[in-house]
């Protein structure tokens, strides 16, 4: 069993490979290698995960594998390994149900099967192909996109990289794939990188959480000095070394330890599930092809933030009873959850974007759920991470399945309208009705529909746990979001698929392939069943039936005793009210938009609209305040300035001095004294010769002459001499 | 007997004649003249330096001093006859035989 965990994440990886090493100019080899990638990743997860549920005692004794990594050098190694807790074995569950469905679903998004279009170039969107159908009518269809291997490639490595987080057993291993995941929706992000919007939202998603992962990598080395290892076990189960973290205090802040570590953790998990000030990257991501935002939204790289969090849980909450007051890390996490949860949902009110809007709810809902850690609800976190993963990987699917066939009524009529827009649509649901009722599943499960969806039940334990713990602001926030939640829901049912058609190409819109609306279904299944697992004990009627499987499941990862259960109906009649009344309220107010028609919110809400449909100005508050002056630094002070100016300067007057430098040795040592002298010898020669040669005549005579000359003046003198 | 003097006044008075003669003709024929003049004064001294030490020194009859008489005859005749033959080729090749006008090697 624990050799199974440990293969668990290697199929998507080989598939990687495969792909980009032989396979990739074949479409169908590559994504049948990715889809058998998946499914036995699938299989695998599948046997752990019914072995975990029917092993007792699990969360004591989880299944558990690790090998010797790294000589640290001390007397113990630094090991890594596999182990499936409950925790693990409800994340993989949903992650291997969501993982297997987007793949399939890929297949049909990028038009498998159609042809490819005159004017597609790898890194844009498919533009369409013209085919002649029968009667020599032509007419525009979608077409496949360029880069289809290369897709199937990467989704294949995203995969591998949320297996991997998923089954690791220490918090390393676990860094590792959540940073091939960043890289992963890098790429995936901008995958049409001709779009200039797509490359500038793929800088912004990576830079953007790798600003959170340099804080958890902070906390990872401060847990690994205390304690020398990373190990869950080790740690987080282990009662001593979480009351030595809780009781010493760090130099920060004046925080305990485990505050401080669980803080640093916690940023990771700000960047990475995109809670308030990080959350800015995330809308963005919508870039990306659909299958894409699915998978970065619903089934990994935001759920393994949050999948972070429970799982630090028990540091975050150290020292911590329920009952007692929070510690101050809670204390930050309820309130950035909270506070995310409203302030995202009231932003999605104001989204005309399909996607946008969906992209705005991931955050508020993942908002609810570090908001339930924050106020100690453990267990209600992981159950509506769960249920959140299902139904937002519905929703997005969904969402891509409606553009899909807009786009194909766009291509059909020719129009230039944006296929995103929800005032473009209308009346989808004679037209794509699988899509509807799956979609409409969805979004009753995101809105907490009651008793029937899955959302009901993970919200309402939510609420529960805010509410019994006394945190009242955390409490109202909530239910306020809920309600907001509802309506923008609504709103975006009722535009998309309520009424009549708006435009042209709603009204040609087509019904998507079987590859995309199985999917639909089959997550459609769990949006609404996946909460009958979680009904909680106190809730009257129901309660008494079905078993809260999985709060005892997940519950039991928790060292210290369970929640006394609320027996207050309050948190249940608030969960009631907001939603059928948010529901309500969205349909009201939308049922009767005409084509052309502003947003009928627009005039009742003032400015106050703008700035919700501006998202609070976040984005331009960032430029002013970080990106504006990051460039000023960079181009004006230390390029223009620093570099060009002074450091240049400095360069620029070595170089001078040594060109005046040389200049005076050239002129008065070089010139003067050397090639004088050399010159003054060369010349010297030149003239002697030349003098003498006047003499050398070549007339013997004259020598003769000159010799007697010379023998009579020697003679003379010798006689002289002699006298 | 006639003294010595007169012999070596006779010699050095040819010798100077026959240096003039080479230094101041233009004829390479003259210069070449003038030379054999030089050439015989020489001789003049030693027949006469001969024929006085044979007198001072009856019993011995030496014979160098003729040999040397003869060998610088034979040398001046050899040397007239190659003097000659390249002055009559110079001639043929540049037609003339002025010493000064033969400088093809001036630079």
């Amino acid at each position: 069993m624990e050799t199974l965990i440990w293969l668990l994440p290697l199929p998507p990886l080989l598939g990687f490979l495969l792909i980009v090493l032989f396979t990739h100019k074949n479409n169908k080899v590559s994504h049948t290698i990715a889809l058998t990638g998946a499914g036995l990743s699938f299989l695998g997860s599948m046997v752990i995960f019914f072995r975990a549920v029917t092993t007792e005692g699990l969360a004591e004794n989880p299944m558990t594998s690790s090998i010797n990594w790294l000589p640290t050098g001390v007397t113990q190694w630094l090991q890594i390994g596999v182990q499936v807790d409950p925790l693990t074995a409800v994340t993989l569950f949903f992650v291997a149900w969501t993982i297997l469905m987007i793949f399939l679903y890929s297949i049909g998004y990028h038009n498998y099967g159609a042809k490819r279009g005159v004017d597609d170039r790898p890194g844009l969107p498919p533009h369409g192909a013209l085919v002649k159908e029968k009667g020599g009518h032509k007419s525009h269809v979608p077409s496949i996109e360029p880069m289809y291997a290369r897709f199937f490639a990467l989704i294949s490595l995203f995969a591998f990289a949320m297996y991997l987080l998923v089954v690791s057993n220490n918090l390393l291993t676990l860094y590792i794939g959540w940073e091939i995941m960043g890289l992963c929706s890098y790429l995936l992000i901008g995958f049409w990188y001709g779009k200039d919007s797509a490359k500038k939202a793929a800088i912004k998603a990576f830079l953007t959480t790798r600003v959170g992962d340099v804080f958890m990598l902070l906390g990872l080395a401060a847990l690994y000095t205390l304690t020398g290892t990373l190990n869950y076990q080790d740690i987080l189960a282990n009662h001593s070394v979480l009351e030595i973290l809780a009781t010493t205090i760090s130099p920060v802040f004046g925080l305990s330890w485990a505050g401080l570590i669980g803080l640093l953790l916690f940023i990771g998990t700000v960047g990475k599930s995109a809670q308030f000030p990080l959350h800015i990257w995330l809308p963005d991501a919508m870039e990306g092809p659909t299958p894409v935002s699915a998978m970065i939204h619903a089934a990994t790289m935001v759920s393994a933030g949050v999948y972070l969090a429970v799982r630090i849980f028990p540091l975050v909450s150290a020292g911590w009873e329920p009952g007692m007051p929070l510690t101050t890390t809670m204390t930050i996490m309820a309130f950035i959850g909270s506070f995310t949860a409203l302030f995202a949902a009231l932003i999605g009110v104001a989204q005309n974007d399909i996607k946008r809007v969906l992209a705005y709810s991931t955050i508020s809902q993942l908002g609810y759920m570090i908001a339930a850690l924050g106020v100690g609800a453990y267990a209600a976190a992981a159950f509506h991470l769960v249920t959140h993963a299902f139904f937002k990987a519905l929703l997005f699917l969904g969402s891509g399945s409606v553009i899909h066939g807009v786009e194909h009524g766009v291509l059909h009529t020719g129009e230039h309208v944006d296929p995103q827009d929800m005032f473009n649509m209308g009346g989808l649901r004679k037209k794509m009705p699988r899509t509807f009722w799956t979609f409409l599943a969805g979004g009753l499960a995101l809105s907490g529909f009651p008793i029937l969806t899955a959302g009901f039940w993970s919200k309402d334990e939510i609420l529960t746990g805010a509410f019994s713990g006394g945190h009242w602001a955390v409490f109202i926030t909530l239910a306020f979001a809920a309600l907001l939640t509802a309506f923008y829901t609504m709103r975006q049912i009722t535009l998309v698929f309520l009424g009549k058609p708006r435009t042209n190409s709603a009204e040609h819109a087509h019904e998507t392939p079987w590859t995309m609306t199985v999917p639909l279904m089959v997550l459609s299944v769990f949006a609404i069943g996946a909460g009958w697992f979680g009904v909680p004990d106190a809730f009257p009627g129901l309660g008494k039936i079905l078993p809260n499987w999985f709060g005892e499941f997940v519950g039991s990862m928790l060292t210290h005793g369970h929640h006394e259960e609320s027996h207050s109906l309050v948190p249940l009649f608030t969960s009631l009210v907001v939603s059928l009344g948010g529901l309500l309220l969205g349909w009201l107010v939308y049922r009767n938009v005409k084509a052309g028609a502003a947003d009928p919110l627009e005039k009742p809400l003032g400015f106050f609209h703008k700035w919700m449909k501006n998202k609070f100005y976040v984005d331009e508050f960032y430029e002013i305040v970080l990106i504006r002056p990051a460039r000023w630094l960079a181009d004006v002070f230390t390029s223009q300035w620093m570099d060009r100016r002074f450091l240049d300067g400095i360069l620029h007057g070595i170089g001078k001095f040594g060109l005046w430098f040389g200049n005076l040795v050239r002129n008065y040592f070089d010139v003067p004294v050397v090639n004088g002298v050399g010159d003054d010898i060369a010349d010297g020669t030149r003239k002697a010769g030349s003098g003498l040669r006047v003499i050398q005549t070549g007339q013997i005579q004259q020598y003769m002459v000159t010799a007697l000359l010379v023998a009579i003046f020697l003679g003379v003198v010798l006689i002289l001499l002699a006298v | 007997m006639i003294p010595l003097s007169w012999y070596l006044i006779l010699a050095a008075g040819l010798f100077c004649i026959g240096l003039f003669v080479v230094l101041t003709k233009k004829s390479a024929i003259g210069i070449l003249i003038g030379i054999e003049l030089m050439l015989n004064a020489v001789n003049i001294n030693l027949a006469a330096f001969w024929h006085y030490y044979t007198q001072l020194n009856p019993s011995q009859t030496p014979l160098n001093g003729m040999v040397f008489l003869a060998i610088v005859f034979i040398v001046a005749a050899a040397e007239t006859a190659v003097g000659l033959a390249l002055i009559i080729s110079a001639y043929r090749r540049r037609n003339t035989s002025v010493a000064g006008e033969m400088d093809l090697l001036k630079g």
